[in-house]
């Protein structure tokens, strides 16, 4: 298991949290809520280990398109980039009732 | 309709995770969930065992109303660690079960369901994960005064272990065709009695033993559904509505004995059973 940590600028508040996914094979949960500071932050938990530079590409691409200042935790269970980019994007839309 | 038409006016049950199988079955708009993932209560013995948590940890308790009654859904998450049991999901449904409990002390009335689907004890958690699925047994047979306890097997994981005797002691039980109900898994009978004993792989075989149109057949459940979330909400539905057992299944002791007197171990096999025991709980 890795713990992984980053962080994004973000020109907006984030109003509604929101809960998406599940610990399962293949699969993640994330939770997004208003983050206390300024920007964005992003907690990981992954079960697979040395896949620091992929967690960073994913990220660096969703926030290329998402600026809210969010916190969101991932828990994965060995999620591929496609589906981490599916509930990032779900979880977003959870929280705005729009896609990003 | 016909046959196709059945099939695509469905909605499975199983593909449902456990928070969407607990708002399925309550009312529309009624589902409210205690302690959900944002409160955050997640074992605290996966992560140091390099597992990750999940943060409901697999369990999800759901108040709402079921039929226009008060009602409280204890859901269990397939996908999470194979459904099993922790210390702090089992507690979730063991408190779950004892606040439905103070309800009935308190004269009021709340309709307890609990969805399984479930390995068993948590392996990593051991003997906690064991003391508190004794507390959901516990809570199960002090409610059962009150109110009947609908137990509902989705599938495809199954309930075994511990959570076996729990899905047993519930006074209605409700399975899918999909779903499984023994003590062990077929896995564990093979790696401890060998292959000659189970294949577990035959699964024509496990499930003409263990699946739910068998459980039914012989009286150890009580209801067989499609995978359809309205025929589980029904059959969820008229449970309730039959009111208390006069006598559970686990209160027919001697009936019990009689039922295993009639076999005999040398010539057994699911066929044989379901003409020895017809339901006939």
């Amino acid at each position: 298991m890795e713990n992984l940590r980053y962080h994004y600028p973000a020109t907006r508040p984030v109003l509604h949290r929101a809960h998406v996914g599940v610990v399962g094979s293949g699969d993640l949960e994330i939770l997004l809520s208003p983050s206390e500071t300024q920007r964005a932050e992003v907690v990981i938990r992954t079960s697979v280990d040395g896949y620091e530079h992929v967690w960073k590409s994913v990220l660096d691409r969703f926030f290329s398109r998402y600026d809210g200042a969010a916190r969101l935790e991932l828990n994965d269970f060995g999620a591929t980039p496609g589906v981490v980019m599916l509930r990032l994007a779900e979880a977003v839309e959870a929280s705005e009732g729009d896609a990003p | 309709m016909n046959a196709h038409d059945t099939f695509i006016a469905r909605h499975s049950f199983i593909e449902l995770t456990a928070r969407e199988r607990a708002r399925a079955l309550l009312d529309p708009g009624t589902f409210r969930e205690l302690i959900g993932p944002f409160d955050r209560l997640e074992s605290p013995w996966l992560a140091m065992q390099n597992v990750v948590c999940q943060a409901d940890d697999g369990a999800v308790i759901a108040r709402g109303t079921l039929g226009g009654e008060a009602a409280v859904v204890a859901a269990i998450e397939p996908a999470f660690q194979g459904g099993s049991i922790g210390e702090v999901s089992g507690t979730k449904i063991a408190a779950a079960l004892e606040l439905a409990l103070r309800e009935f002390e308190a004269g009021r009335s709340i309709r307890p369901v609990v969805l399984f689907e479930t390995g068993g004890v948590r392996l990593q958690e051991a003997n906690l994960g064991l003391a508190v699925i004794a507390e959901i047994h516990a809570a199960i047979v002090a409610l059962q005064r009150y109110v009947p306890v609908v137990g509902v097997i989705g599938g495809m994981v199954g309930c075994f272990g511990g959570m076996s005797l729990a899905a047993a002691l519930c006074n209605r039980l409700v399975m899918t065709r999909q779903a499984r109900l023994g003590m062990n898994g077929p896995e564990v009978i093979e790696e401890e009695a060998g292959v000659e004993e189970l294949d577990s792989r035959d699964r024509r075989l496990i499930w003409s033993m263990i699946g739910g149109e068998q459980r039914v057949a012989v009286g150890l459940a009580d209801t067989l559904v499609e995978d359809d979330t309205d025929q589980v909400r029904d059959a969820v539905l008229a449970a309730f509505a039959a009111g208390v057992n006069k006598s559970n299944r686990t209160e027919q002791v001697d009936a019990q004995l009689e039922r295993l007197g009639r076999i005999d171990p040398a010539a057994i096999d699911p066929v044989v059973l379901r003409s020895l025991w017809q339901g006939n709980a």
